[in-house]
Order: C-alpha cells, then structure tokens, then sequence
C-alpha cells in the first residue's frame, strides 16, 4: 500500500481509479480523462499535488546555499514571492530533480520537489545545508492542491482564508504569498493560469470540497500529464535523470552559466556547451492515426532516437511527444509504432498554451 | 459497475461476441475493458478478407493511456471491420455493446468458442480482478 494524501478518502468517494505514483496511491482518473483535460483549458479543475514535497529552507546562508546547489539563478530572485523554475545537479551536469524555489525572506526559501525524487533531494540538500548552518524542513504537514484554468483564480479567491485573499489577487505569474499557514502561488504544470496553494493538511478536505461546489472539475494524474505535456513541459525520470544534463533535456533556458556564480554541475555543462551538446530534447507531431509512447524508437536522417514522453492530445486531436534525438536531427522523422514506420514532424514546444494551439497543425493525410 | 448482457458470449480478454440471423459473429470488447482503458483515441480494425484463427490479434484498440490489442475469439473471414470507429474511437467508450463493435466475422465450419464464457462465468472473471 503506497502513501495517502489528505484527500486520499474523497478521492475514492468521488469515484477515482487510483495508481501508484512516486510511491504515493494517487487518482489517475475521475471518469473521462479527456473531459478532466478540456475543464483546465476551457474552465478550471484541480489537482491533488500532495504527493509533492514542499522544503523549508531558514537561515541566514539559504541564498548563498541556494546559489550553489540549482543551475538557475536565484540571485536574479529580488522581489520578495518572486519563484524560478530550475534544475539541481550532480556534479556530472545529470539532473538530480527539477523543482520551483521560491524566495520569501532572506533568511526564508522554499522548495517544492517531486514525490519520488523526495528523498534523495533532502539528502543532498542537507548535506551541502550543515556546512552553512542552514535549516532544512520538508512540510509533510502541508497539502498541496493545483487549481487551473483560465477561470481558476477567479474560482479559487473566494474560498481562500480571508487573510489570504488580497495577496492572491495581485500575485503575478510566478509569485508567491504565504498567509495564514496557507501558502498561495500562481505557478502551475498544465500551461494554463491559476494557483498552487499549499495549506496545513487537516484544511484540505473542507477547501477540495469547496472547489467542487464552485464548479472546479476535479482532475486525475492521467489529465495533469496531457496537459503538461501539451505546455511542453518535462516530467522528471522521463524526459531527463541523473544521466542528462538540462543542455540535453530542453532546458538549457533554466541554466544560468554567465557571471561568476559557481553551482555544482557547472564545470561539466561549461565542457558539455563547448563541445557542442550530442542530443537534444524537442518536440514530436504525429502525421498518422495513433498514439506516441515513452520509448518509441525514432529515426532521423542524422541518427536514432527515442520518445521520452508521449501522449494524444485532446486540444490538438492529434499525437504528441518529446524525443531525444542526435543534436543535428530536423525536419520530418519515423517513429516506430508497433512494428510499423510512421512519419512524424520535430517541433519546438509548447504544443498549446493558455488554452490556444502553438504549432501548426496540417490536416492529417489519408489513412492507408 | 460495469454491464454484462446476458445475451452475448464472452472471453477471458474481455471481448464479447453477438451471433447475428445470418449466422455471422458481431465481436466489441466489454464495458469493463472500455472502463479500464479509459478514452479511446485510435482504433485499428481488420479489412474485410483476412482470415482470422482463434487467438488472433484482430484489432488495437489505443486510449490517452495504452495501447491494446483485440484478440479473436473465432477463426473464420472477417466480413467488416467498422468503420465508424477510424473518426469516432469513442463510440466504443459510449455503447461498447452496440455502435462500438470492431468487427462482424464469418466462422468456418464447425469453429464453436471453444472457450467461451457465458455473462454469469465472465462476471466472475470480472469479479476476480482478470
């Protein structure tokens, strides 16, 4: 039996088919995925994050600890709330998890890290904090609730803690507030606008309920990956791992190499850029009927491949993945769909965002 | 819950099968399979012609999640495959037991289900998790 939520119990009372996710039982799937996926590019719908581990880091060295340990930079984080998305690294350059930080003080950050990299990022995390007495706090206690959509926000306000509601009406894209014990952040992973609330976790039923009852569609695991996928956004342990670096992984506008800022893995990206990066992470539009897979064999005219992530989706009504492919790799390639050889076109992601297509979309040729 | 109509005959991979007057068999694959593959995308159906033994793989059927195979019940020649099913996957999601059937199949001679199941076994492989 994998870990439960707070909402583990309205979940299966509200229908869901439960997966293991990370080692945590998670809803995959209310009903329709389709329909959960078309609520958060049309409306709102919400998300059971929980899974997900948001790290306090306190004290006075957090932002010199951070400057060394994410390839982003968190010295461009100046306003207060203000969050980045980036990568933390071995030093080979692989990627030990992708994660948001957000600086709130300086002497207050926090991290929110993936369910199954959970682990070995407090590890590590911890290991480089003891040397400059910096105190490292995952927040177990929290639960964290997605809701997204372009009338997500103006769903959510309402049901927040009073104290909370002005500071969330004028959050800007990648900002942060903490009120109250609730902590809210217009952040998300589906390409849509809306909020990120962490909140203590004996609060979570009554605010998932509340959403509900707003006309919040509630949204499975199954749906959160079309969407991501879709806002061309990577899933760690998928599309990059410890045996990537971000240059190789579509991620290279997440890493800070300029200035003199020193982070771990700097060394081997600074070797890896000047040698010319031998792969590369994009975009992959199927030109035929059926489904891109993880780990489709793809052919291009400057070497093999594969699909990292691959999904249908619903906006586009057409097949979509991410491949890694040899660097020089453009133009039309083959994917290996079941034994048989079907054309594909290399595109640069995001497919859609904020409920809009961002490629163009020919119309499909005839099936054979 | 899922339906299981007590007319039709059933296999342990979750096709079913509907004898028609002319003596040809109708086959789909149940509300139980169309529930736990979830919404279906893309379907591939056999052309009228191909031969078919027992066993067979038959169809794809492929939803946002997986990708699955149809296995025939029944050797004999496929007399259609449906054709609704290339622009609307879904009508197997919708009415798995009626407008979303796969395919409609001549039986040779003598080819009975050798082990087919009929709705109260295949509830039981239901119930049992198959």
């Amino acid at each position: 039996m994998g870990k439960r939520t707070a909402l583990y119990d309205l979940h299966l009372a509200a229908g869901a088919r439960m997966v293991d996710f990370g080692g945590w039982d998670m809803p995959v799937g209310y009903g329709s995925q389709i329909e959960e996926h078309h609520a958060v590019r049309r409306d709102a719908g919400m998300f059971d994050v929980s899974h997900m581990c948001a790290v306090d880091l306190r004290g006075a060295g957090v932002r010199p600890l951070l400057l060394r340990l994410l390839a982003n930079d968190v010295g461009r984080l100046v306003l207060p709330g203000k969050a980045l998305y980036t990568c933390m690294l071995r030093p080979d350059g692989g990627v030990i998890d992708d994660l948001i930080a957000c600086y709130l003080d300086e002497k207050w950050f926090r991290l929110v890290v993936n369910a199954g990299t959970a682990d070995k990022d407090l590890a590590w995390i911890k290991e480089h904090a003891k040397q400059i007495g910096v105190a490292v706090v995952p927040r177990r206690d929290l639960a964290i609730v997605a809701v997204q959509g372009p009338n997500a926000r103006a769903k959510t306000i309402p049901l927040l803690p009073e104290a909370c509601r002005g500071a969330a009406s004028v959050l800007g894209s990648f900002f942060g507030a903490s009120c109250d014990e609730w902590f809210v952040s217009r952040t998300g992973y589906t390409g849509e606008d809306g909020f990120e609330i962490a909140l203590p976790a004996e609060a979570a039923a009554g605010f998932w309920d509340a959403l509900a009852a707003a006309g919040v569609a509630r949204c499975g695991l199954g749906a959160r990956d079309t969407l991501r996928l879709e806002a061309g956004m990577n899933l760690y342990g998928s599309d990059m791992d410890e045996t990537t670096t971000p240059l190789e992984s579509g991620l290279a506008w997440t890493v800070v190499l300029e200035g003199g800022r020193d982070f771990i893995g700097k060394a081997a990206l600074e070797k890896q850029r000047a040698a010319g990066e031998a792969q590369k992470l994009t975009g992959l539009l199927l030109l035929e009927r059926g489904v891109l897979r993880s780990h489709q064999k793809v052919f291009s005219g400057a070497g093999e491949g594969e699909v990292t992530s691959g999904t249908y989706s619903p906006t586009l009504e057409r097949s979509i993945g991410l491949v890694r492919l040899p660097a020089a790799a453009d133009g039309t390639v083959e994917v290996d769909i079941r034994g048989k050889r079907s054309p594909a076109r290399l595109v640069k992601p995001p497919f859609v965002r904020n409920g809009k297509p961002k490629i163009e979309i020919q119309s499909r040729r005839p099936v054979a | 819950m899922s339906q299981i109509p007590a007319d039709l005959r059933y296999t342990k991979s979750h096709e079913w099968m509907r004898t028609l007057p002319d003596g040809t068999v109708e086959i789909g694959i149940t509300d139980h399979a169309q529930q736990s593959l979830g919404d279906l995308v893309f379907v591939e159906v056999p052309e009228a012609g191909r031969r078919l033994t027992a066993g067979d793989a038959c169809a794809v059927v492929e939803s946002v999640k997986a990708a699955s195979d149809v296995y025939s019940p029944l050797t004999g020649e496929v007399v259609a495959g449906n054709p609704g099913l290339a622009t609307q996957p879904e009508l197997i999601n919708k009415d798995p037991f009626g407008e979303g059937w796969i395919l409609r199949l001549k039986p040779s001679g003598g080819s009975a289900a050798a082990e087919s199941l009929d709705a109260a076994a295949y509830q039981a492989v239901v119930a049992a998790g198959g």
